[in-house]
């Protein structure tokens, strides 16, 4: 596994950089606003992504990158490079914003890609506002070759901030597992893989059964359920240092982990008979704590972002449904009311907006969301079986998996809250319950 | 899957073997008596008889290893009431083998909700048995979520194989 470099590591060079820094001017948001949530009026922003100069491996892996990010975000759509009258054009100077007019250009990307003398990447790029035609970002890069992907995808993330004013998702993590073999004997083994499928390596040999790895959010940690010699349990995994422990000494099963938002707790289901209830687990002080009391399955909790509450699905009331209770327990209120529907795996965006979930209804398992207090449902995707989302860290994206059911497998999906645009997500091999980590500091 | 479909559909079944006579069909989910190899805890391949009396193949191809559970059930259905009755007798008769339970549940479910269903569905077994007089000390139970089918399709046929919970002896050669 590459060593993950902070941000600050890649663009400390800026100031002994020999190129004057690229300067952002213009407040374009401030100037213009773009809706991107649900309903008629969003259009997305129509953005084109020019060749990047220099090294030519290097150079076409950026410019493919970066085009390939914006085209799954939705909310920018990538130009196609057939209509530019010019497919690279200087990155040092501004492009000519006649014609990009012509073809509705909104921005324009510019770069370079080249190799400094003691081998090091040095990527520069800058954003042309084509309305005022100004420069609207600009930054340069310098990294060991390693991490070329990390700064296309830094670079992405700036852009899509600058524009859409969110946070961005791109330089991002996300876990899974990896599955092959036939579904009788499925071996399973965790993967990570960058947010749009590259970079993939294997953190578990595949040796133990493995479900649900769940991301840290402040840290390289995961925790998973693995089958070993005993009953299966939670664990907790250190990416970069491999080394993993059991999370608590309890008696039964133990599964369903997440971290808290602040990654100072673990949350998870505990079976003790018959019944499966809420645990907590400090992760300093190892003190555990009850959340749950019920003789019936309490299970994917998943704290609000400011750790305040919790959200799980339960089976208390005859089928599973989802309730929001207090993070200490207690006032569990349903928020799940459709007809005939079980509702489960319920996700607080990290925005605190919305909850997504998978539901079964007729028959379909679909991928939906809702507000917090259960109103303002909607069905993003829904089909013969579509499970377990998971957030990207801005809260405008969802990662899920579904399953054709036989002997084929799992895929991975992403989509935008809004359910406007849907993508495959590459990965080697069958792969499921992703875990999106946080953006990458 | 109602469980009026189900039942239409082993009405048909039925209906089916009558007309053709053909034995595959007597390989439904409640005859547990060798048609479901491949799982953990599978039997071999060996007929009825073939077994030596005591065997952990005995008691897969003699008895029945396994129970069924309608969807999203943890209620022992009488068929798997009479298994299990036959299990009992078995295992007071050979008191040497301690055993596991394991329970599981089909693919129509979420990946953690089927963790506790199966759990549930290994206790209720579990708790039969011990109330047939096997002592609890020689029951252990693990769960399987949906993450072991024994038939993989779409449609009930497959899926109620899956919803299970499965003897396994301990020190048989599954």
């Amino acid at each position: 596994m590459t060593a993950l470099f902070s941000r600050r590591h890649f663009t400390s060079a800026l100031a002994s950089a020999s190129l004057a820094p690229l300067v952002s001017t213009v407040a374009w948001a401030q100037e213009r606003t773009l809706d991107i949530r649900g309903g008629g009026t969003f259009r997305a922003v129509p953005i084109a992504i020019t060749n990047f100069a220099g090294d030519a491996q290097q150079a076409g892996m950026m410019t493919g990158l970066i085009t390939n990010n914006f085209k799954r975000s939705v909310f920018l759509q990538p130009i196609d490079p057939k209509v530019f009258a010019d497919k690279q054009i200087n990155p040092d100077q501004a492009p000519a914003p006649e014609f990009w007019r012509t073809i509705n250009a909104q921005f324009v990307v510019t770069g370079r890609v080249s190799r400094n003398p003691d081998g090091k990447l040095r990527t520069d790029f800058r954003l042309w506002d084509i309305a005022t035609n100004q420069q609207a970002a600009g930054q340069t890069y310098v990294a060991d070759p390693a991490n070329a992907r990390r700064i296309g995808h830094i670079i992405s993330d700036m852009i899509f901030s600058r524009i859409i004013g969110e946070k961005g998702f791109f330089d991002t993590r996300v876990i899974f597992v990896d599955e092959s073999g036939s579904k009788e004997a499925r071996r399973k083994r965790i993967g990570i893989m960058d947010q749009d499928g590259g970079n993939v390596s294997y953190l578990t040999k595949g040796d133990d059964l493995v479900v649900t790895p769940r991301f840290s959010p402040s840290s390289q940690d995961v925790t998973y359920m693995s089958f070993g010699s005993s009953d299966p349990k939670v664990y907790l995994l250190n990416i970069d240092s491999g080394q993993r422990e059991v999370v608590g000494n309890f008696p039964g099963m133990t599964f369903s982990p997440r971290f808290s938002p602040d990654g100072q707790r673990i949350v998870m289901s505990i079976t003790q008979g018959s019944a499966t209830n809420l645990f907590a687990m400090d992760l300093r002080s190892r003190s555990t704590m009850r959340i749950t009391d019920t003789p019936a399955i309490d299970t994917s909790p998943c704290y609000s972002p400011d750790g305040s509450q919790i959200v799980f699905e339960s089976d208390r009331g005859g089928t599973q449904q989802i309730y929001v209770m207090g993070a200490n327990g207690g006032g569990a209120k349903r928020i799940s009311f459709s007809d005939g529907a079980r509702y489960s795996t319920p996700v607080w965006s990290p925005k605190g907006d919305y909850i997504a979930f998978t539901r079964q209804k007729a028959g379909a398992f679909g991928i939906g969301v809702m507000k917090p207090d259960g109103s303002g449902e909607r069905i993003i995707t829904e089909g013969y079986h579509n499970e377990g989302p998971t957030w990207a860290p801005n809260g405008l994206y969802l990662m899920f998996f579904r399953d054709p059911g036989g002997q084929a497998g799992p895929k991975m999906f992403m989509t935008d809250v809004y359910g406007r645009g849907e993508f495959p997500v590459a990965t080697p091999g069958f792969a499921s319950d992703p875990s999106w980590g946080p953006l990458l500091k | 899957m109602s469980l009026v479909a189900h039942a239409r559909l082993l009405k048909f079944a039925a209906i089916f073997c009558v007309a053709f006579g053909m034995a595959a069909c007597s390989k439904n989910p409640d005859d547990a008596n060798g048609g479901l190899n491949g799982g953990i805890g599978g039997a071999g391949a060996l007929g009825a008889g073939s077994a030596t009396p005591g065997s952990a193949q005995d008691f897969v191809v003699n008895v029945g290893d396994r129970v069924f559970f309608e969807t999203d059930s943890t209620e022992l259905t009488s068929a798997g009431q009479a298994t299990l009755d036959k299990q009992a007798q078995w295992l007071s008769q050979y008191p040497s083998y301690s055993f596991t339970v394991e329970g599981h549940a089909d693919e129509r479910g979420t990946r953690e909700y089927n963790f506790a269903l199966g759990s549930q569905r290994a206790e209720s077994t579990k708790n039969y048995l011990i109330a047939r007089g096997i002592t609890a000390n020689r029951i252990k139970t693990i769960s399987y979520g949906k993450e072991r089918p024994v038939a993989v399709c779409n449609d009930i046929s497959c899926w109620s194989q899956n919803r299970r919970a499965v003897t396994v002896l301990a020190g048989g050669n599954s």
